[in-house]
């Protein structure tokens, strides 16, 4: 007899309510709406903000179809695409007063239109590739060699004053490619400017030479060293351009590392690349500089300054808070003498800080201009296209020294880490070059998307067909297989958020086509084996059980290569190896498994089987009938 | 319906010799063709720009052509893609150092055609919209086609590593010529017509290769069986009887690939062109090598019965 034990059947059966569940999402489509998100990341979305949306859009009479407040951003679901644009233009206005000084981006979007409790679940949309929805895709090659030569920069300017300060005469500090060079007159200095690096220049190796009279120390960073100043490079890099990114108002940014050096940007929906990749190559600058105490204090001053008339030699910056103060032109520090900014605590008062570790150059500037201004205010400033902000503005209590700055004071510990984030982020670590780029228009997306299905359909179509006519019952039950392994596979695909891309619908439709051939194999063996006499339900069990070998071996072959291509695979071929390999093991599942159950639920039961419904069997030596 | 009523099995192994050569001159060609013409292949490997833009109404290529060159860009490729209204421009890479413009300068001039398109009396025509962009520095390129090799490379190993493992090393050297040379069948193919050799073809390649491998597997695993099965049958009598006895699956499931293919050719737009082209050149050849070829070079190299029984002959002699 051939019956499933109940445990196969409720694995098989759960199987396929499973896949359904995470198809579905794909069948609701995709509702018109409107995203907003935080630029700044001093500003966070919250149940707050979304209350200001709210009461935004019910001003403007405009009917939201739901309001989603995610981890970072605050989605509104509208009914149709006109109201989608007048719900933007109506948040727009409302949280971003001033144009030039956007602290959201609201962007437009599309959510899934799937109900909450699959959402609940995580049952949502397959993710589509850029090839599918349209935007942009750029691959920026990071500069390396760029940022040990900056580090190099500043390091040379670290060893000018390590060498003043102790005193140890040089005939000059010069950087030679990938090297500092020290000039010296006599070998006894060299030896003391030796000690004095290996304490204080723990990343330096360093090599005597000699060039004419003069002898020379030749310094060059250590390889864990350079390791380490392009990790942080390339980390810091990503992190510069999220926030950038973040300006563009692109729904679902992707920015990955990709190599050691390489860094992936993934903009759907955007097709003015010429401004994207603006934004892309912008610095931004941190400078410190000193507050007008004097002039912040007169309210008559303050009042000329924020009508845009600050006295000469200030300019006039509004303080988060909304507190107006008067920041002097003149730069104490800027951004390049920062080495680290970490948030943490402070060691007395347990506030949430900010720790600054400045090069020694910045060090010694800031040591003298604090012994000089205790009491005074000093505001720290991010420039960007040429506008400033004032992140923070402290009080200098006392003289600081050692190069390790504290910012402290009215801080939560988010806003210390998101203090020290945009300091961190505020300029690119080394230069990069865009060495691979892609625009997809969004109607060859959407064409793209229809051909693809189409092809799947139609092909699927005509298989299921000749399955039918050829092999009758048996035919339809692959049929039944074929269509749970696309559905399986399908429901993987949106359940792992693989990105599918047209490749990758084309090897779904492959995969299709070349997972019938488990069930030609079975078919054939269950024919062949009641050409060869033996009783229905014995030819069954063999032909299944004869054709699983083979099945096996022909498809770790074909696994073989989805694995290749996985490894060795990039971009649009990296999609199509992962559905090949996810239609291998679905195909399987569906071919033998699912299959076989079906078998044994028509057939299993009846004792007195006289023939199997798989087309007509010819035996040689019969006359054909 | 049944479409295969085989009596006896087909003497296949009688003409191996001709097939194997049918086989080698079919090779030679490719090979002939690979290095004579040599692949054209995309910009994903080669660098450069591409664009696809479309018109409102089916421009001239020649004016465009002429306008691009009177704009400083020298072998610029321009032709129509998918439909008359299409046009597909690639721009090679330049020394120029800002090859990331490239595509900004091309629409610009692409402008200037519309702009200037009544000169000889012709309507005007407007500046098209663009509907891709693709740019590929020199680096890239050169890492695909290395990253492209190391992935026929493992494929290689990973199917003789496994064919050695299940069957016999005989089986595994045997099926993986077969069906090489099917992948440089289908290379010749794409060189004698100087189709586009571009990611997905060379993924459709792998793919045709695998697909294939599984076929000689289907015929080897009956090869087995009918060893241990059938005392007295000759080598090549087994080989016989292991293809007969595969044949109607072989051109069914071969057949039903196909129509997903052929959908995918009629359906699948420019885009997947040449990537189901690829597969049907390569389900059409791998029918015919994995179980034509594979099989004779199995049989040359000495296959016999008790290379799969020796198992059995050890337990014998431990009993006596």
């Amino acid at each position: 007899m051939n019956r499933y034990p109940l445990w196969k059947n409720i694995t098989v059966l759960i199987a396929v309510v499973l896949g359904l569940l995470y198809t579905i999402p794909n069948f609701f489509g995709e509702a018109p709406a409107v995203q907003v998100a935080s630029v700044k990341s001093t500003h966070k979305v919250d149940a707050k903000l979304m209350a200001q949306v709210q009461d935004a859009l019910k001003a403007a009479s405009v009917v939201p179809q739901g309001i989603v407040l995610d981890l970072n951003s605050i989605r509104v679901r509208l009914a149709d695409t006109d109201t989608q644009l007048k719900a933007k233009d109506v948040i727009e206005k409302a949280l971003n007063p001033v144009v030039a000084e956007a602290t959201y981006s609201v962007a437009l979007n599309l959510v899934s239109n799937s109900p909450n409790w699959l959402t609940g679940i995580h049952a949502l949309p397959m993710y589509l590739g850029l090839d599918l929805r349209g935007g942009v895709h750029f691959l920026l090659q990071v500069d390396m060699k760029g940022a040990l030569t900056k580090r190099l920069d500043s390091i040379s300017a670290d060893l000018r004053s390590l060498m003043r300060d102790k005193n140890i005469r040089h005939g000059g500090i010069g950087r030679e490619g990938q090297s500092v060079a020290i000039r010296f007159r006599e070998a006894d200095t060299r030896e003391k400017a030796r000690v004095a690096l290996a304490d204080n220049q723990p990343d330096l190796l360093l090599v005597d030479a000699q060039e004419g009279p003069d002898l020379k120390l030749v310094a060059t960073l250590k390889p864990e060293a350079q390791k380490r100043i392009q990790e942080f490079a390339v980390k810091q890099n990503i992190t510069t351009l999220h926030n950038r990114i973040n300006e563009l108002g692109v729904a679902e940014p992707v920015i990955q590392q990709q190599g050691a050096d390489r860094i992936v940007v993934q903009l759907p929906g955007v097709q003015d690349t010429a401004k994207a990749k603006d934004i892309l190559g912008r610095t931004a600058t941190l400078e410190v500089r000193m507050v007008d105490d004097e002039a912040s204090a007169n309210p008559g001053i303050m009042e000329q300054a924020a009508r845009g008339q600050p006295p000469p030699g200030t300019e006039y910056y509004v303080e988060r808070g909304g507190r107006g103060l008067l920041v002097k032109k003149q730069v104490v520090l800027t951004g390049e003498r920062l080495t680290d900014a970490q948030p943490g605590f402070d060691n007395q008062t347990h506030e949430a800080a900010v720790h600054l570790s400045l090069d020694s150059a910045g060090a010694r500037i800031f040591k003298d201009v604090t012994r000089e201004s205790v009491g005074k205010r000093m505001a720290i400033l991010l420039i960007e296209k040429g506008k400033g902000e004032v992140v923070t503005a402290p009080v200098i209590r006392t003289e600081i020294g050692g190069g390790r700055v504290q910012i402290s004071g009215r801080m939560s510990t988010m806003e210390a880490n998101d203090v020290a984030l945009l300091l961190r982020a505020g300029s690119l670590a080394a230069p990069m070059e865009i060495i691979e780029e892609r625009t997809i228009g969004p109607s060859l997306g959407a064409d793209n998307i229809a051909k693809g299905f189409n092809s799947t359909l139609w092909g699927f179509a005509a298989i299921a067909t000749f399955m039918m006519a050829y092999y009758l019952l048996f035919g339809l039950v692959s049929v039944v297989a074929l269509s749970a392994n696309m559905l399986l596979l399908v429901a993987l695909l949106s359940l792992l958020q693989a990105t599918l891309t047209l490749p990758g619908i084309a090897a779904i439709a492959l995969a299709l086509g070349m997972a019938i051939d488990s069930n030609v194999l079975i078919n054939e063996r269950v024919r062949e084996e009641l050409r060869n006499g033996s009783t229905p339900q014995a030819a069954i069990t063999a032909g299944y059980e004869r054709a699983w070998a083979t099945i096996l071996d022909s498809n770790v072959t074909t696994l073989i290569v989805g694995i290749a291509l996985l490894i060795f695979g990039s971009g649009p071929i990296r999609g199509f190896a992962v559905v090949h390999c996810l239609g291998i093991l679905t195909s399987l599942f569906s071919s033998v498994v699912l299959s076989r159950a079906v078998v044994n639920l028509i057939y299993g039961r009846r004792r007195k089987l006289e023939a199997l419904s798989i087309g007509q069997i010819w035996k040689p030596g019969l006359a054909t009938k | 319906m049944e479409f295969f009523r085989i009596r006896k099995d087909i003497p296949f192994m009688r003409h191996a010799l001709v097939f194997n050569v049918i086989s080698l001159l079919t090779f030679l060609m490719a090979v002939f063709f690979l290095a004579n013409r040599g692949l054209h292949f995309s910009i994903e490997f080669t660098g450069g720009t591409l664009l696809e833009v479309n018109y409102a109404q089916a421009p001239d290529l020649e004016k465009l052509r002429k306008q691009m060159e009177a704009d400083g860009f020298t072998d610029t490729q321009i032709q129509n893609f998918g439909s008359s209204r299409d046009v597909l421009i690639r721009v090679p890479l330049s020394k120029d150092a800002e090859t990331s413009k490239v595509g900004d300068r091309v629409m610009a001039s692409l402008a200037r055609v519309g702009a200037g398109g009544t000169a000889d009396g012709a309507a005007a025509i407007a500046a098209p919209t663009l509907k891709r962009v693709e740019f590929v520095g020199p680096q890239v390129g050169k890492e695909l086609a290395s990253d492209g090799a190391m992935a026929l490379l493992l494929v290689v190993c990973g199917i003789v590593l496994y064919l050695a493992m299940r069957f016999e090393w005989r089986f595994a050297i045997s099926a993986i010529i077969a069906n090489l040379h099917d992948v440089v069948i289908i290379l010749g193919f794409f060189a004698l017509f100087q189709w586009e050799f571009s990611l997905p073809v060379l993924a459709a390649v792998l793919a045709v290769l695998g697909y294939s491998v599984n076929e000689s597997v289907v015929v080897f695993d009956r090869v087995r069986e009918t060893f241990k099965k059938k005392r007295g049958l000759t080598t090549p009598q087994v080989l016989d009887h292991a293809i007969t006895s595969t044949i109607s699956r072989t051109i069914i499931t071969h057949g039903c690939t196909q129509m997903m293919v052929t959908s995918m050719l009629i359906f699948g737009g420019p885009a997947l062109h040449y990537f189901a082209l690829a597969l049907t050149i390569g389900i059409c050849f791998g029918i015919y090598s994995s179980v034509l070829v594979a099989s004779p070079l199995v049989m040359w190299m000495g296959v016999s019965r008790e290379q799969f029984i020796q198992v059995k002959v050890e337990k014998q002699e431990a009993v006596v």
